[in-house]
């Protein structure tokens, strides 16, 4: 107790107040500098989310309601997410031309990325839902290619083929081929699961399997992959296989066989 | 020649080296004489004779870089860690056998070359069994004395299916294991010896540890071996019968037109082989098959969509497609019908080919030896039963890879497989009308031609103002062609009564008979052919244009 009443009027008391007066202010700062930021942030982005509002009630209102709750040609999208919205309108699906077929395919995209934005901005402001993506979530560095390999046997090759050629569903419905799908698109599809395909949330397949997955596919489904034995003929398998040893392997042959037969040396023709 | 060798012929000097050995050969194994007879075996040419031929290289090339293969190749089930040089597989578990193709495919000089030559040569072989199979069917080659040889070839072509199906089973990747799978399901849909079947081939419980050592067996030793056997068996035959030959000036049932088999023949067989080779080692050069490194190790837990079988196999897999699910459950036993009526069909379908000759040999009640061939257009039944048989077997394959029609056409699967499903049955009949109409369309042309000679696509113009075609007759040679097959008359049921007045019971099986007859030979089912009668009337004077 005396020894700090002593030290009270130490020269350097002067010093230690107002460094600690300082540091509380700088203290305070950073308690509520973000937080004006953050204001600053809401304001723009409510800027876009009124900007998306605009776009869905021209695009959009039609099929999925006003609000977003639905119609009879369209379903609710409260909750869907933005990483939905980023999926649905980046693939080209959405504004689907008609509410009827078996499923909404994929088209070249109507809106820039920036409008896309805008309207995944809207929906996710309807009810909260999958996120976009970032580049490090879907992005190559630190992806397991084999066990990617083996996640989309187990996962995904019922419906999308071994390497994600593709297959058919029931009543015309398909999963359509996986090449030159953006990466970020192929994430968002295991987050979303658009249409006739399931969603795999992190819950069930965690962010880092998605990333392995994203990385087989484009070993071995992307311009960059090479086909060690030659012509792919499509990678479908047996079907295609035989139809190619059919015209060109036996086809082939019989021109042969034919050519052969008529290089005879003719017994007498005159 | 080989018995005047003490005879000292020093005044000629030593006879040349070659002579010399094939002496020495000679008088050991007597090569010269069986050499003689046979060396001027005369062989007919036709583009379709070589369609056996084709088969033969084949399955040479198969045998050839099979051998290549297995100097490679571990046929074990034992579970390793993937360290080979195929990135998208680096540090997964797989068998060993999947592990040896890897190894094969990627780090053996030549050997994804060589797997893929093998493999393109089994669809094609495949491919070449089957056309074969319908030049003989479709030329009537089957018929007498032909039977025991069509037999033999129709178990070639199976133990060829079975060949294959065991050979792309062996990398133990994830489309063939589904394939293996897929077989366990028709094995045990056999009632009462269905799981003791399975059980026995796989060891115990699907997929086990021994199936692929098994197959192995199976498929490098037992099945080759009894193909070679019956290949070398098949060749015999043909070469005892000698071969058919088409109808034409000169060519008779009693003798064979064409070249000798030294040197014209070998020449050319020679040749074609290695056109065959070429052809083969070509594809396999350009077009990947079979790339397992795509499709990963084999787990029971994983399938993909678009697992199909090689093509000789598909039409299993379209009996299995498109027939509905059905099944009977009694006395707490399943009978899956929706696997066995389709097992059922497999053995049916392709029995009908195995049986055929006996069948139309029966019909016709002919017993004699034929050597000339029929044109197709002249068996018009037998011709609309082939194109129903293979329409029926095309209509299953495209059942088969049901689920690629739909994603490339942008139509539903399920409309094809009803489709399948009806045109399984329809198709066959729609087949069999339509064939046996163009036939009886390209008989009466042929009689036209006869009778009026040759369309010559001249028009002339009758002092009266009338434009006709000028018609030329035919040769000699080509009216011969077109009237010397034989023509069979519906068979009748004999006297109802016999010599003693008793009246006989006619058995349902002649009455059977006589009505396949009637459907084969009678009114409208075939168009007669000209008479010498007929031809001299119309040729002589006035008919003639
Ligand atoms: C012609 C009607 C139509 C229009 C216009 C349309 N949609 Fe859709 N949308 C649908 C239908 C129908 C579905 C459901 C598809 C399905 O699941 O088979 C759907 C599904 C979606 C989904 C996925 C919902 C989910 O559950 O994951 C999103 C997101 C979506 N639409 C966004 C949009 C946006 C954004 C627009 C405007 C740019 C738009 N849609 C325009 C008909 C429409
Ligand atoms: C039940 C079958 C099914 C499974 C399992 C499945 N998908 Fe899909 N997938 C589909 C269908 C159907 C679509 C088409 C959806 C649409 O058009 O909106 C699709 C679409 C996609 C797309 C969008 C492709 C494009 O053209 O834009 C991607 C990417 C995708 N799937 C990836 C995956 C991955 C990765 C997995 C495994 C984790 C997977 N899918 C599992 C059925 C499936
Ligand atoms: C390993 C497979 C086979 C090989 C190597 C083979 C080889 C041959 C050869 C070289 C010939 C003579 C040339 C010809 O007519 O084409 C021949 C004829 C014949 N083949 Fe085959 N064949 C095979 C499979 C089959 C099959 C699947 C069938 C029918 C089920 C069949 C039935 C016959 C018959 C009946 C002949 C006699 C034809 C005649 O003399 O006109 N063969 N075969």
């Amino acid at each position: 107790m005396k020894k700090l009443s002593a030290r009270r009027r130490h020269p350097l008391a002067a010093v230690v107040v107002l460094l600690l007066a300082l540091a509380a202010t700088g203290g305070l700062y950073a308690a509520f500098a973000p937080a004006s930021k953050a204001q600053a942030d809401e304001t723009s982005q409510s800027l876009t989310i009124k900007e998306g509002r605009k776009l869905y009630e021209v695009g959009c209102a039609s099929c999925h309601g006003t609000g977003g709750q639905g119609s009879s040609d369209g379903p609710s999208l409260v909750g869907v997410g933005s990483a939905a919205v980023d999926f649905q309108v980046g693939t080209g699906r959405m504004p689907a031309a008609t509410s009827q077929g078996a499923q909404a395919p994929r088209k070249k995209p109507v809106y820039t990325q920036t409008q896309i934005d805008q309207l995944a901005a809207y929906v996710a402001s309807l009810g909260a839902g999958p996120v976009v993506p970032t580049k490090q979530q879907y992005g190559p560095a630190g992806a397991d290619v084999a066990k990617g390999g083996e996640l989309f046997r187990t996962n995904c090759a019922q419906c999308h083929n071994f390497t994600g050629k593709g297959g058919a569903l029931t009543e015309g419905k398909y999963a359509p081929t996986l090449e030159g799908v953006e990466p970020k698109h192929i994430y968002e599809a295991m987050q979303t699961g658009p249409q006739n395909m399931p969603s795999f949330p992190d819950t069930t397949m965690s962010s880092q399997n998605k990333k392995d997955i994203i990385a087989y596919l484009h070993a071995v489904d992307s311009s960059e992959t090479t086909n060690p034995g030659g012509l792919e003929l499509g990678g479908l398998g047996p079907v295609s296989e035989g139809l190619f040893a059919w015209i060109f392997g036996l086809g082939a042959l019989i021109a042969v066989a034919v050519w052969v037969a008529a290089r005879t040396a003719k017994a007498k023709k005159s | 020649m080989s018995t005047a060798a003490n005879e000292p012929a020093r005044s000629r000097g030593k006879a040349p080296a070659g002579e010399r050995i094939a002496d020495w050969a000679d008088g050991r194994l007597g090569i010269y004489s069986l050499a003689k007879a046979n060396m001027r075996k005369i062989f007919p040419d036709h583009w379709s004779f070589m369609l056996g031929e084709v088969c033969m290289y084949s399955f040479i090339i198969i045998i050839l870089t099979g051998v290549y293969l297995t100097l490679f190749f571990h046929p074990s089930m034992n579970e390793v860690v993937y360290h080979g040089s195929y990135v998208p597989l680096q540090g997964q578990m797989m068998s060993e056998a999947f592990n040896s193709t890897l190894h094969i495919s990627f780090d053996v000089r030549g050997g994804l070359l060589v797997r893929q030559i093998h493999h393109w040569a089994a669809l094609i072989f495949l491919a070449g069994m089957f056309v074969h199979m319908m030049r003989v069917f479709f030329t009537g080659a089957f018929r007498k004395p032909r039977e025991i040889n069509w037999l033999f070839g129709f178990l070639l072509f199976v133990l060829g299916m079975f060949t294959g199906f065991t050979g792309y089973s062996l990398p133990d990747d994830l489309l063939s294991g589904t394939g293996v799978r897929f077989t366990e399901g028709a094995i045990l849909s056999m009632p009462i010896v269905g799981t003791y079947i399975s059980y026995f081939l796989f060891g115990g419980q699907f997929p086990g540890h021994d199936f692929v050592a098994r197959f192995y067996s199976i498929h490098i030793l037992l099945l080759p071996g009894i193909m070679l056997g019956l290949m070398v068996a098949h060749l015999i035959l043909v070469f005892y019968h000698k071969h058919t030959q088409f109808a034409g000036p000169g060519k008779s049932n009693t003798n064979v037109v064409g070249m000798p088999l030294l040197p014209v023949y070998m020449a050319k067989a020679g040749g074609f082989f290695f056109l065959v080779f070429g052809v083969i080692a070509a594809i396999a050069a350009v077009a990947q098959i079979n790339p397992i490194w795509a499709m990963g190790p084999y787990r029971p837990d994983q399938v993909s969509t678009g697992a199909q079988p090689d093509w000789y196999m598909g039409f299993a897999e379209g009996l299995i497609r498109f027939m509905p699910g059905w099944e009977i459950n009694f006395w707490g036993h399943t009978l899956v019908l929706g696997v066995f009526i389709p097992l059922v069909l497999f053995g049916v379908v392709l029995g009908a080919m195995a049986v055929y000759p006996f069948i139309e040999s029966w019909v016709t009640g002919d017993k004699s030896e034929h050597h000339i061939l029929d044109r197709p257009r002249n068996a018009p039944t037998r011709t609309g039963l082939g194109v129903a048989w293979v329409t029926m077997y095309m209509i299953t394959l495209v059942g088969g890879g049901n689920d690629l029609w739909a994603t490339h056409f942008h139509l539903s699967i399920n409309a094809v497989t009803w489709f399948v499903r009806i045109f399984f049955f329809v198709g066959p009949v729609i087949a069999f009308i339509a064939t046996k109409r163009i036939c009886l369309g390209l008989q009466r042309r042929d009689r036209d031609k006869v009778l009026h000679g040759r369309e010559t696509g001249i028009i002339k113009r009758l002092p009266h103002g009338e434009f006709i075609e000028v018609h030329e007759p035919l040769s000699q040679e080509q009216l011969h062609t077109l009237t010397t097959h034989t023509q069979y008359a519906p068979a009748e049921i004999g006297p109802l009564v016999d010599e003693n007045g008793v009246e006989r019971k006619v058995k349902a099986s002649e009455k059977l008979r006589v009505k396949l007859s009637s459907a084969y030979y009678g009114e409208d089912n075939q168009i007669p052919k000209p008479t010498s009668d007929e031809y001299k009337e119309i040729t002589s004077g006035h008919g003639h244009h």
